[in-house]
C-alpha cells in the first residue's frame, strides 16, 4: 500500500516534470521581424515567456517575445526536399540579373 | 477622446524613427488609415493581375510566357504579404475582400485600362511597376513595422518585373521594325499619364497627407515622387526611342528636373469613380473569380475537418 503510493507520487512527479517544449521567437527591436532564438521547456505559456525573458534577452536582446507550442509547429520534411524546392530551379528569370539593362539608362 | 498623453508619447517615437509593431498603442486614425491603405495596396496586386494575365496565352515565345507566368503569380504573393500585413492591425481578410467584391474598396485606377497589345505588357512592367517600385522603396521606411517588411520583401521580388518589361520595349521600340516600334510608342502614349497619375492627387488637393506624413505612413509626397519618376523615366524612354507624348516636359537646368505638363484629373477622378475604361469588367472577373472558387474553399475546409475527426476517432 505504501509502496503504491510512493510509486504514484513519484508518477505524478516524473508527468508534472515533463513540461511541454515551447518555441522562442524573440524580435530584437521594432522594425524587425520575430526570429527563432531556441526553445525551452515550461508548465503553461505565461511561464514559457518568462522563461525565455530569463533565458534568451538577458543582454537586452529583444523587445518582444513570442513562444508557440514545438508540439503545434508543422515542419517540412527535410526528404520532400526536392520535390518542393526544384521548381524554382530553372527559373532563374525570377532574377532582376537575368535582364540586360544597358548602363545609359540608369539604375533600375 | 484620446488621451493627449498617450498622443504625444506616439508621436514623440515616430518623430525618433521608431516603427510601431502590432500591439503597440497607436492612435484610431493611424490604424484605420493603415487598413485603409494597406488594404488598397493588396487589393490593386490582386486586381493587377488581370490586366496582363490577359496576354499569357498569347505572349510572343516561351519564354516571355514563362516570365509573365512568374510576374503575375509574384502579383498574388504580394497581395497575400499585404492582407497578412494588414490583419495585424485586427481586420479580417474576407471583410477586406468582400468590399473589394462589392465595390466599396479601391485600388490602383491604373489596373482600369486595358491592355490592347503586347506593347502593352511591357509598358506595364517598365512604367507601372517602375511607378510602383519607387512609391514601394519610400514605403519600405513607413513606420508600420508589418508594412515595412511587406515592402522590402516587395521591392527585392519586384525589380525583375520592371526589367523584363523594359526588356520588352528594348526587343520592340529599339530593336523591332517599324511596324514593332508604332505598336510600342501607342502603348506608351497609352501608359504614360495614367501612370503618373499612379501618384496620387497633387500635393495641393491631397488633404490627409500631412497627418500621414507626419505620422511617417507617408515618407515622400505624391508630387515628389512623381518627379523622381519622370527623371528616372525620360532617359530611359529616350534609349529606346520613344517620344513622350507631353508637349510641356522639358529639361530644367536651375531645377535639375524635368518640367512636365498639367495632368488631366478630370480623368483621374472619373476612374477613381468608377468610369474608367474596365472598372466594371475588373470587378465582374473578381467576383466570377470568387464565387467560382467558392466550392474549392468549402471543399478544403469539409477535408480537413473530415481529417480532424477520424484522427479524434483512431485515438479514442
Amino acid at each position: 500500500m505504501v509502496i503504491a503510493n510512493l510509486r504514484h507520487q513519484i508518477q505524478q512527479k516524473m508527468s508534472n516534470s515533463n513540461w511541454p517544449l515551447w518555441e522562442i521567437f524573440i524580435r530584437s527591436k521594432n522594425g524587425l521581424a520575430h526570429k527563432h532564438a531556441g526553445s525551452l521547456h515550461a508548465a503553461d505559456a505565461k511561464m514559457a515567456i518568462e522563461n525565455a525573458r530569463d533565458v534568451y534577452t538577458r543582454r537586452m536582446e529583444g523587445v518582444s517575445i513570442w513562444v508557440v507550442r514545438s508540439a503545434d509547429i508543422v515542419a517540412s520534411a527535410p526528404a520532400d526536399k526536392d520535390f518542393l524546392y526544384d521548381p524554382a530551379n530553372n527559373k532563374v528569370y525570377r532574377h532582376p540579373t537575368f535582364y540586360d539593362i544597358p548602363p545609359e539608362v540608369g539604375h533600375m | 477622446m484620446e488621451n493627449q498623453n498617450l498622443l504625444e508619447k506616439f508621436q514623440r517615437y515616430v518623430d525618433a524613427e521608431n516603427k510601431i509593431e502590432a500591439k503597440d498603442w497607436m492612435p484610431d486614425g493611424y490604424r484605420k488609415t493603415l487598413i485603409r491603405q494597406m488594404a488598397q495596396h493588396a487589393h490593386s496586386e490582386v486586381v493587377g493581375m488581370l490586366p496582363e494575365g490577359n496576354w499569357i496565352s498569347r505572349a510572343p515565345s516561351l519564354r516571355r510566357k514563362a516570365i509573365l507566368i512568374s510576374k503575375v503569380q509574384d502579383e498574388a504573393g504580394h497581395g497575400l504579404y499585404l492582407y497578412s500585413a494588414c490583419e495585424t492591425l485586427g481586420v479580417d481578410r474576407s471583410t477586406l475582400i468582400d468590399e473589394l467584391l462589392c465595390g466599396k474598396a479601391k485600388y490602383s485606377s491604373i489596373f482600369n485600362y486595358p491592355t490592347l497589345s503586347w506593347a502593352d505588357i511591357g509598358a506595364i512592367g517598365w512604367l507601372v511597376d517602375g511607378a510602383a517600385i519607387v512609391n514601394q522603396v519610400s514605403l519600405q521606411r513607413t513606420s508600420y513595422g508589418p508594412y515595412s517588411r511587406a515592402m522590402v520583401r516587395i521591392c527585392k521580388e519586384e525589380s525583375f518585373h520592371q526589367r523584363q518589361g523594359y526588356e520588352i520595349m528594348i526587343a520592340l521600340a529599339k530593336n523591332g521594325n517599324a511596324a514593332q516600334k508604332k505598336m510600342a510608342q501607342e502603348a506608351f502614349n497609352r501608359w504614360w499619364w495614367p501612370a503618373l497619375m499612379m501618384f496620387g492627387p497633387s500635393d495641393a488637393n491631397s488633404p490627409n497627407s500631412a497627418q500621414n506624413m507626419a505620422w511617417k505612413i507617408k515618407r515622400h509626397s505624391n508630387d515628389e515622387l512623381r518627379q523622381k519618376f519622370v527623371d528616372m523615366t525620360v532617359p530611359q524612354a529616350e534609349y529606346v526611342g520613344l517620344t513622350i507624348p507631353d508637349k510641356d516636359l522639358k529639361w530644367n537646368e536651375e531645377t535639375g528636373h524635368y518640367a512636365f505638363g498639367e495632368i488631366d484629373w478630370t480623368e483621374f477622378n472619373e476612374v477613381v469613380k468608377g468610369n474608367g475604361p474596365c472598372n466594371k469588367q475588373r470587378l465582374q472577373t473578381r467576383n466570377a473569380a470568387h464565387e467560382k472558387g467558392t466550392w474549392v474553399r468549402e471543399a478544403a475546409m469539409a477535408y480537413a475537418q473530415k481529417q480532424s475527426e477520424r484522427q479524434k476517432v483512431s485515438a479514442a
